[in-house]
């Protein structure tokens, strides 16, 4: 090793934090959705995908189940399930 | 449940620049300002990382959650290491096309963070300076910082028998900023994520220090549910504890209006870190003082 | 061109014909007039560098990281309480590999408060991973800085290096100077080309969190990098030579040593009147020497035992001391030497959280069967020392 501690860009990728779900996690229902794209907005994992309405889904290999889409989404088109293991 | 391949699926790894795989706690109000403030200053930047919950939860040895070039130097530096960030571009005659941020969270900014924050600013140096106010040193395990707010419970200025949490008013830190003269001192939050969006971009069109803080409730920190970030970042607004202003070269030039102002015990009893005044109503009166004050100082309440 | 010059001044000239791009300055007495003159050379369009006047030594160090971890050349110079006030940069600007030069004016550590010289604060540093010299006069100030950065800036080493100067005698005392044409500077140190910077094109994050199973790692490879610059730093010094047609950086200077009994150790400039000492006691018939350290780290263990090793007495004559301890060139020199009736071995473990287990202590007892160690890191995972830095 040398050098500082460096890492290549986006090298997280790795790190499959869709592991730490136990509670709950979101199922995009794709019936009321008018495709505004809050949910894409403010997922703090950033694995929400889509553009436009009924595109919308999560990355379940990331998505830690917090339940901020499901709060956002003004047309309740995303309703949080219990996470089965 | 979903049809989408796994390589179709991952491509938000392409479409942002600070990328899922990072540690952040479940719902955590900075990663997500931290999203949307890495979305809207696009790839052409360089950050300068405080030593903080950002800073450990994005680059854990050998994983980095960023895709734009980022150093981490120590706590109280971020600002300067920014400042030699932005001296090195502009030696090089790239401060057009590289521009320059610092992230720090409000230990890192308000308190040890003060001198470098200071020193920048009166410089002048082109930098954006987000700091990401969870008010309180929450990577340490969450104790009391000058961005504390009144009565706020922090494992060192704890509710007690005597004590009924932190018992000053939080630094303000807008205003210090704004005294500097720069041209963009703002406070936003992750509960209005738009307008947060819309003050980096104006931030960044702007050539300067720039100084933008940002709201980000901490579910662990402040006790609820990791879905409530946003609704507790709203609430935190619209109850006048967390005015959003915009000072440009020194002079409050805008104000986000409340059109529908609510009182601060719906902001704070969803939070454990205020459960002690619920059963004390000589000091939620004076909670409620300090919001008014607020809504009164910056005239929040005439629509 | 020759002239005669402050100390300080003679910093200024041979920085300015490293045309570093970002210089941060603040004041501390007595390196102020390296800054004073530098920001001369900036106002008059002399020198083309950013100059930040910022407000503590505490962000002087910052702003420098930043300009260096850029791929830019930067520069600062400090003292004393400035020093140890950037202390905790220092440490981190050796941990993140990055090749700056910091010109410190040897001065005394407060309380009490006191302006003139002395080498505590240089050696209060010693253990930061910098490289550090020792400066005799102004000429080799002058000649160190440009001979800093070719070391430092060497990709194989990336390491920052002090040059020490003694504050008062040298940075206000005159002397010629012999001060290059830039055209010859430019010979010898190339511009700095660094692999690894903060690129919009190879965004590296750099500065990451090192946890217990990797913080040992970087330790071990900084330490092998300085003991591997052995045989660059007079390879340099040659070269400086060669080009210069005057005596380049080395480890140590030998004066009078090959025939003397006794020999006087020192750093930096009290080894003028030393060697002025040891040439009136010659002409008293004493068989006296000096030997000059120059590179105080990394430190020239083999060097000084070999010189020494025959010799009656040595003198170890230092401007510090190690509170509590005695003095650390003295502590060092005696290392090297002694031959007590136990033997001895020196083992690092436990860096960064690493935890001490009884397989550490078997491999440490293991080791002490076959050969005498006397820095031998534990525990390293050599899987982890790739050449390349991330994964």
């Amino acid at each position: 090793m040398f050098g500082p501690l460096a890492a290549k860009p986006g090298s997280s990728k790795e790190n499959k934090t869709g592991s730490w779900r136990t509670l709950r996690k979101p199922k995009f229902l794709h019936k009321n959705c008018i495709g505004c794209g809050l949910c894409k907005l403010i997922c703090p994992e950033g694995c929400i995908i889509g553009e436009g309405k009924n595109t919308y889904i999560n990355d379940e290999l990331y998505c830690k189940g917090c339940g901020l889409c499901s709060y956002i989404c003004p047309k309740k088109d995303i309703e949080m399930v219990p996470e089965r293991k | 449940m979903n049809s989408m391949s796994e390589s179709t699926i991952s491509k938000h790894f392409e479409e942002h620049f600070f990328v899922s795989g990072h540690t952040a706690c479940s719902g955590c109000g900075q990663a997500l300002a931290t999203r949307l403030v890495v979305d809207a200053i696009g790839k052409n930047n360089i950050v300068a990382n405080a030593t903080g919950c950002l800073e450990v939860f994005s680059t854990k040895y050998p994983q980095s959650s960023w895709r734009i070039p980022w150093i981490h130097s120590l706590f109280e530096n971020a600002a300067a290491v920014a400042s030699g960030i932005e001296a090195a571009l502009r030696y090089l005659g790239k401060i057009d096309t590289v521009r320059v941020c610092a992230f720090a969270g409000d230990g890192g900014t308000a308190d040890i963070g003060f001198q470098a924050l200071s020193g920048m600013l009166e410089r002048g140096h082109d930098v954006l300076f987000c700091c990401f106010d969870n008010e309180a040193y929450m990577n340490t395990g969450i104790q009391r910082s000058g961005l504390t707010p009144f009565q706020a419970s922090t494992t060192t200025s704890p509710a007690g028998k005597v004590w009924k949490g932190n018992w000053r008013l939080k630094k303000s830190l807008v205003e210090i900023v704004a005294a500097h003269f720069v041209p963009y001192s703002a406070s936003a939050s992750v509960g209005f994520p738009q307008d947060l969006q819309r003050k980096v971009k104006k931030a960044i069109s702007l050539r300067g220090p720039k100084y933008i803080q940002i709201h980000v409730p901490c579910p662990l920190g402040w006790g609820f549910d990791s879905s409530l970030t946003i609704d507790i970042g709203k609430k935190a607004v619209l109850s006048g504890l967390y005015p959003l202003v915009e000072y440009e070269g020194g002079k409050l030039t805008k104000v986000f209006k409340l059109s529908q102002k609510i009182p601060v015990i719906d902001y704070i009893k969803p939070q454990s870190r205020f459960r002690h005044l619920l059963k004390d109503e000589e000091a939620l009166r004076q909670l409620q003082k300090v919001a008014d004050k607020n809504i009164e100082y910056y005239k929040l309440g005439e629509v | 061109m020759r002239k005669f010059l402050e100390g300080s001044h003679a910093v200024a000239e041979a920085v300015k014909r490293c045309k570093p791009g970002v210089i941060s300055a603040y004041p501390i007495t007595p390196q102020t007039h390296i800054v004073e003159r530098i920001a001369d050379f900036v106002a008059n369009g002399e020198l083309n560098a950013q100059f930040i006047n910022v407000e503590s030594e505490h962000s002087a160090a910052s702003v420098v990281l930043g300009a260096e971890a850029c791929g830019v050349r930067a520069f600062t110079a400090t003292s004393s309480q400035g020093l140890i006030l950037m202390s905790e940069v220092l440490f981190n600007i050796a941990g993140l590999r990055l090749p700056l030069v910091l010109v410190c004016a040897n001065r005394a550590l407060s309380a009490p408060i006191n302006i003139w010289n002395d080498h505590q604060d240089a050696v209060a540093l010693r253990d930061s991973g910098w490289i550090m010299v020792f400066a005799e006069s102004n000429q080799e100030v002058h000649d160190f800085i440009y001979q800093a950065y070719k070391v430092g800036e060497n990709p194989k080493v990336m390491l920052p290096v002090m040059v020490n100067m003694d504050g008062y005698i040298l940075t206000h005392g005159m002397e010629p100077v012999d001060i290059p044409d830039q055209a010859l500077v430019d010979k010898f140190l190339p511009p700095y080309n660094p692999p690894y910077k903060l690129d919009i094109d190879n965004p590296l994050s750099l500065g990451l969190l090192g946890d217990p199973t990797v913080y040992l790692e970087t330790r071990y490879a900084l330490q092998k990098t300085l003991e591997e610059i052995k045989d660059l730093i007079p390879k340099v010094g040659e070269e400086f030579k060669q080009l210069f047609g005057r005596k380049g950086l080395n480890f140590v200077e030998s004066y009078k040593v090959d025939d003397a009994d006794s020999v006087i150790l020192g750093m930096g400039s009290l080894c003028g009147t030393v060697k002025d000492f040891v040439d009136k006691k010659r002409e008293e018939g004493e068989k006296i020497g000096l030997l000059r350290i120059i590179v105080y780290r990394p430190f020239p263990k083999k060097i000084i035992y070999e010189l020494l090793k025959e010799k009656e007495r040595l003198f170890i004559l230092e401007k510090a001391i190690s509170l509590g301890m005695e003095g650390p060139l003295y502590t060092e020199v005696k290392s090297l030497f002694n031959k007590p009736s136990p033997k001895m071995y020196g083992f690092i473990a436990g860096l960064g959280g690493r935890d001490i287990t009884f397989n550490t202590l078997e491999e440490m007892l293991k080791v002490g069967e076959d050969k005498e160690v006397d820095c031998y890191f534990l525990d390293v995972d050599h899987s982890l020392l790739k050449d390349e830095f991330y994964v």
